[in-house]
């Protein structure tokens, strides 16, 4: 019983990130039918800047209260991940908007290759370690033990998830966005800005992957240049189990696909009777993925979408 | 004899006597293209040539599924895989089993060909992005068993990989190493080119007819309009499940020549970078375009060869020390490039002209 309440809680932690990252990809799907390929490198890149302020203000200040360095490299982070979002819609999708469809997928691909080897040659091979700026205290809780980080992951995820739904059904912007994925030309007629929902579409976003990077980098302690494209796969597919496009079945799927994960790599050597290893944990997913897609094509909130639009 | 030829040729038109001159000059020029490279830039981009034209064959493969059928596969590393271990199996003291060539090529082949149904099946009613994922996931269980499979029963030695893999030979001769002919040394890999060059040859042929074939446009009435295709009697499900297994047994071929060129395999090899990679070659080609995608085969693996080996020469020269990491600088320029040439040209640097005309007119938002 402790060992599954424990895998369940670990599956929680994994899957509020893989939720926060899995909302970029369905935001932006939802609007323009694209897997922004990228998203992943955004994440990491989110990360990478939090740390570098981190290590920069406590070298420079060894005084200052934590909760400052962290909120002073939350927003850092997120700005630039803002930024670079806004720069990669407009040079890289923007001119593609009416090309074939993979042409965009291409360009994507070409900028998460440059953004990875950009943070390789910024930051350099090596794994870094993530100082501990506040103390890490573990607590008891129904024969689990959790941190105060996974604590702060579930805590923080809910509360934005439930802000970004506040945003998208309750707010002028968010009735912008869904008319715009609705039908860009007609949302267009209505007066509204299309070029400017989707760049903001694009932030918000990255705003997400970049809290999603920094609540990676504080959980497992590390930092790398290619964390984010395993991650923002992993997301894309918790995107795609929850129907893709439906910012509620991106949280569904990601939480889903956090506790398949872990749930499955702890039981998946007594399932099979020792034959498969915990490094199946991956095959678990994507199992489970193929098997809700046999039987619900878009997913498992995704709109049947009608043969002909 | 020497007249009959005489009055052949003076039967057949000028545009068609051009065409046959400019073969015969490619058919030369590409017989000679490794004595060039050898002598000029070194041996070793011969080796590059051979593996671009197993990348080329593994990009005609994928451009039946993904050009042709319209099919958007982002595993399709996984046939290329299970090709390259298929050979590695049966001829390789891995098991101790040394079947000739003519044996495991086919035996590749098939077996690239029943994964590519044991994919498609389940498949059939994804569309799109859906189908993506899931071939993507595909291609991840496929690498991830290759990994694992050295224990409880050690089939494919997991992360080490297969070694000591049987080259092609024939009569004991082995074509990984040199050999005199004429007079002139031949070495493996140019020994290889031409086998390579060969069967690449065999693969184009056999695309542009599938291509023109009745399969070819059911393909192709898929990719424009599943329900219309239907409509028009067409049998979906087989016609597309004959893409994914026909796509799969290319990419099965190329695994194998992979494994024997290279003589040994690694589950390394077949990440879904390697995927991509090959879908990039199919974009930026021109999708659906056989002669695109031969394009942009060869681009795209001589291409970071080419940045690999200026890297740091030219840093060394303009700024006088290497400062920037040649591997990331080199990957960096690859991504720029890949992205501004998708800019310049959407559909692809040579795209198909009866796909341009189709593609105008579906451009639609989903």
């Amino acid at each position: 019983m402790d060992i599954f309440a424990q895998q369940v809680l670990n599956g929680l932690v994994l899957g509020s990130v893989y939720a926060l990252v899995a909302l970029g990809y369905t935001m932006v799907y939802g609007i323009l039918g694209l897997i922004n390929f990228a998203h992943g490198e955004v994440v990491m890149i989110g990360a990478m800047v939090a740390l570098a302020v981190v290590l920069f203000l406590t070298s420079v200040s060894p005084g200052l209260s934590p909760f400052l360095v962290i909120i002073f490299a939350g927003i850092l982070a997120i700005l630039v991940c803002m930024a670079l979002a806004f720069f990669i819609e407009r040079l890289a999708y923007r001119p593609l908007r009416n090309a074939p469809r993979l042409a965009p997928l291409i360009t994507a691909i070409g900028i998460s290759i440059l953004l990875q080897n950009l943070a390789m040659i910024i930051w350099g091979r090596k794994y870094k370690t993530v100082p501990e700026i506040f103390p890490k205290e573990t607590f008891e809780l129904y024969g689990a033990s959790i941190t105060t980080v996974q604590i702060f992951i579930i805590a923080i995820s809910a509360a934005i998830m439930a802000g970004l739904l506040v945003i998208v059904h309750f707010t002028k912007l968010g009735r912008a966005m869904r008319a715009t994925s609705e039908s860009q030309r007609v949302a267009g007629l209505m007066g509204i800005n299309v070029n400017k929902i989707i760049s903001v579409t694009f932030m918000i976003g990255a705003a997400l992957a970049a809290i999603a990077g920094i609540l990676v980098a504080a959980n497992y302690s590390v930092a790398h240049y290619s964390m984010g494209f395993m991650l923002g796969l992993k997301a894309f597919t918790a995107a795609v189990l929850g129907g893709i496009g439906n910012l509620g079945g991106a949280v569904l799927g990601g939480l889903l696909l956090g506790l398949i994960e872990s749930i499955g790599a702890g039981y998946i050597g007594d399932l099979t009777g020792g034959f498969l290893g915990s490094h199946y944990q991956d095959v678990f997913a994507f199992v489970v993925l193929i098997i809700v897609l046999v039987f619900r094509p878009t997913g498992i909130m995704g709109e049947r979408v009608s043969e002909r639009a | 004899m020497i007249s009959l030829v005489q009055r052949f040729w003076g039967r057949v038109s000028n545009d068609k006597r051009a065409l046959f001159v400019g073969y015969v000059l490619l058919f030369v020029a590409l017989a000679f293209l490794p004595f060039l490279l050898s002598l000029t830039v070194g041996r070793m981009w011969v080796r590059i040539l051979d593996f671009a034209l197993i990348y080329a064959m593994l990009a005609l493969g994928l451009n039946i599924v993904v050009g042709f059928a319209g099919l958007l596969d982002l595993g399709y590393i996984a046939f290329y895989a299970v090709g390259a271990y298929t050979w590695a199996l049966l001829a390789s003291p891995q098991f101790g089993l040394h079947l000739p060539f003519w044996a495991v090529l086919p035996i590749g082949a098939a077996v690239a060909a029943l994964f590519g149904l044991l994919l498609g099946a389940p498949t059939l009613r994804l569309r799109g992005d859906y189908l993506a994922i899931v071939t993507l996931g595909f291609g991840e269980i496929i690498r991830i068993f290759l990994n694992n499979l050295d224990h409880p029963v050690n089939v494919t030695n997991g992360p080490i990989g297969i070694n000591k893999i049987d080259p092609i030979s024939i009569g004991g001769a082995d074509f990984t190493r040199a050999h005199e002919v004429f007079g002139i040394t031949f070495s493996g890999v140019h020994i290889y080119y031409y086998v390579l060059l060969a069967l690449l040859f065999l693969t184009v042929v056999v695309c542009v007819r599938l291509e023109r074939s009745r399969i070819g446009r059911a393909w192709v009435a898929i990719r424009e309009d599943e329900l219309a295709a239907q409509a028009m009697g067409i049998n979906t499900r087989n016609i597309k499940l004959l893409a994914f297994a026909l796509g799969a047994s290319f990419g099965g071929v190329a695994g194998g020549l992979f494994a024997s060129l290279q003589g040994f395999v690694s589950p390394e090899s077949f990440g879904l970078l390697e995927s991509i990679m090959v879908l990039c070659m199919v974009v930026l080609g021109g999708m659906g375009h056989v002669y695109g995608v031969l394009l942009g085969a060869l681009l795209l693996t001589t291409l970071p060869e080419i940045l690999r080996s200026t890297a740091s020469p030219i840093q060394r020269a303009l700024f006088g020390d290497v400062y920037v990491d040649p591997e990331a600088l080199r990957m960096l320029l690859f991504g720029l490039a890949l992205i501004l040439v998708m800019l310049v040209r959407p559909t692809g640097l040579w795209p198909s002209p009866k796909r341009k005309k189709t593609l105008d007119i579906s451009v639609t938002k989903g």
